[in-house]
């Protein structure tokens, strides 16, 4: 880091990147690891977010919302990424992942909760997942997630409830609930 | 008053505590009279807290080193091209060893063609012209790249790439539309922060669509023109060649990954 060939005004430019975008970096991997699922997949992504921001941080319009922004670029390369995984099948143990990744929650209870929380974000759409995830663990305006989507507001909310509402049925028809309601196992 | 009906957005705005007191009042009324869908809201609620909660302890991971900011920055400026801009130097300084007369006005690529060193003329005038204006060297600033885009594109009569040089140290200032012998012509400004401008000119090939690189000298200032798919392109600067060289490359690599 004791490179001087920038000059004062290009370190200023850099401070100023650093100090924005930095804080953000957790949340980040949060969103990468929520849709990537796998650790290293998760921050090969960032790390590519990352760099994009440092080579388009003079690009930002001003008056950007930096965090919209770093979202957006995160967004659209995991958005590439996952269309170009989906052309090939693949073949993780989704369970095992997920024990790896997510494992650090205190009581059995509630890992085995979010685990099942876990596999049904998981067969969400991708359209349903992102927003779900964007709105309630990213804590993004319904305007800033819109930014992110691509979308018009409209959209964010049309998709935001029926995400929900699938949610809620995928959570529903858990193996462990259903053994306790096998009623709803016969229907249809 | 009647007050409106309670929609699917009021209640996921309760849900994600978006709502302005009144209404969070009215959805809350509503809910209390309809405990079927109260329970759905319900379930909303307890969702979004556990993932949350699920996702929560990455934000406690360390960070790796991988995503380290500042580390990452440090590191462009030493471009990660380092090889292959050394191997672009070292078969510059090889071939000025051949030639043993070094640089000559005539470039690399002899015998340079008539249209190829027209645009490089085209490229130093409008270099002399906007590069020493203090007040508008530039049109339309980087800021607004996509209206610059979409005037250069109309004006050209087709897409121009705007060349990203951040990892060289050059930040896009802006361009505009110059007029040339040949028609209209995208311009598009480059600094390096510490006063070195570059310009880089394009503009339709109708004759030779298709030209290598060829350098042209003009007092301290040199450029890089070639040709690709019918648009002719000039990188200029008070640059030495072998400095601008890998430059044009960049130019010619990202143009050419675009199309």
């Amino acid at each position: 880091m004791g490179e001087a060939r920038l000059s004062s005004k290009g370190d200023t430019v850099n401070y100023e990147m650093v100090r924005l975008i930095e804080p953000q970096i957790p949340a980040l991997r949060r969103y990468a690891r929520a849709l990537m699922r796998e650790r290293a997949a998760a921050d090969d992504l960032v790390q590519d977010c990352l760099e994009r921001a440092i080579s388009r941080w003079h690009q930002r319009r001003q008056g950007d919302d930096s965090r919209a922004w770093m979202f957006t670029i995160l967004h659209n390369l995991a958005m590439t990424r996952l269309r170009r995984a989906s052309q090939r099948p693949i073949h993780i143990a989704l369970d095992d992942a997920d024990a790896a990744n997510f494992a650090s929650a205190a009581r059995q209870e509630d890992g085995l909760r979010h685990r099942d929380l876990v596999n049904a974000l998981a067969q969400l759409p991708d359209e349903q997942r992102t927003v779900l995830l964007l709105v309630t663990v990213e804590e993004l305006s319904y305007a800033d997630a819109a930014q992110v989507l691509g979308v018009p507001i409209g959209t964010v909310m049309s998709r935001l409830s029926r995400a929900r509402e699938r949610l809620a049925k995928l959570m529903a028809a858990e193996p462990r609930t259903a053994r306790q309601s096998p009623h709803l196992r016969s229907v249809k | 008053m009647m007050p409106l009906p309670i929609t699917e957005d009021d209640l996921n705005g309760f849900v994600d505590g978006t709502l302005d007191p009144n209404r969070h009042v009215e959805v809350s009324a509503y809910l209390d009279a309809h405990p079927h869908v109260a329970r759905r809201i319900a379930v909303y609620g307890e969702h979004r807290d556990m993932l949350r909660d699920a996702f929560a302890p990455v934000i406690d991971e360390p960070v790796p080193t991988e995503l380290d900011l500042s580390r990452m920055i440090a590191e462009r400026r030493l471009p990660r091209q380092a090889p292959r801009w050394a191997m672009a130097a070292a078969a510059v300084l090889l071939l000025s060893v051949g030639v043993a007369g070094g640089w000559s006005l005539r470039g690399m690529d002899s015998p340079t063609s008539e249209g190829v060193q027209a645009l490089a003329r085209e490229a130093a005038a409008s270099y002399a012209t906007y590069v020493p204006d203090q007040v508008r060297p530039v049109e339309i600033r980087a800021t607004d790249r996509d209206v610059l885009a979409a005037w250069t594109t109309k004006r050209v009569g087709r897409p121009v790439g705007i060349p990203d040089l951040t990892a060289a140290g050059y930040r896009l200032m802006g361009g505009r539309v110059v007029p040339t012998e040949h028609g209209p012509a995208a311009l598009f400004m480059y600094d390096d922060d510490r006063g070195t401008r570059l310009v880089m000119l394009a503009r339709p090939m109708k004759a030779e669509p298709a030209l290598p690189m060829s350098l042209h000298a003009e007092g301290a200032l040199n450029s890089f023109a070639w040709a690709d798919h019918g648009l002719g392109y000039s990188l200029v600067g008070a640059v030495t060649p072998d400095r601008l060289h890998p430059l044009a490359d960049e130019v010619r690599r990202q143009i050419r990954s675009e199309a």
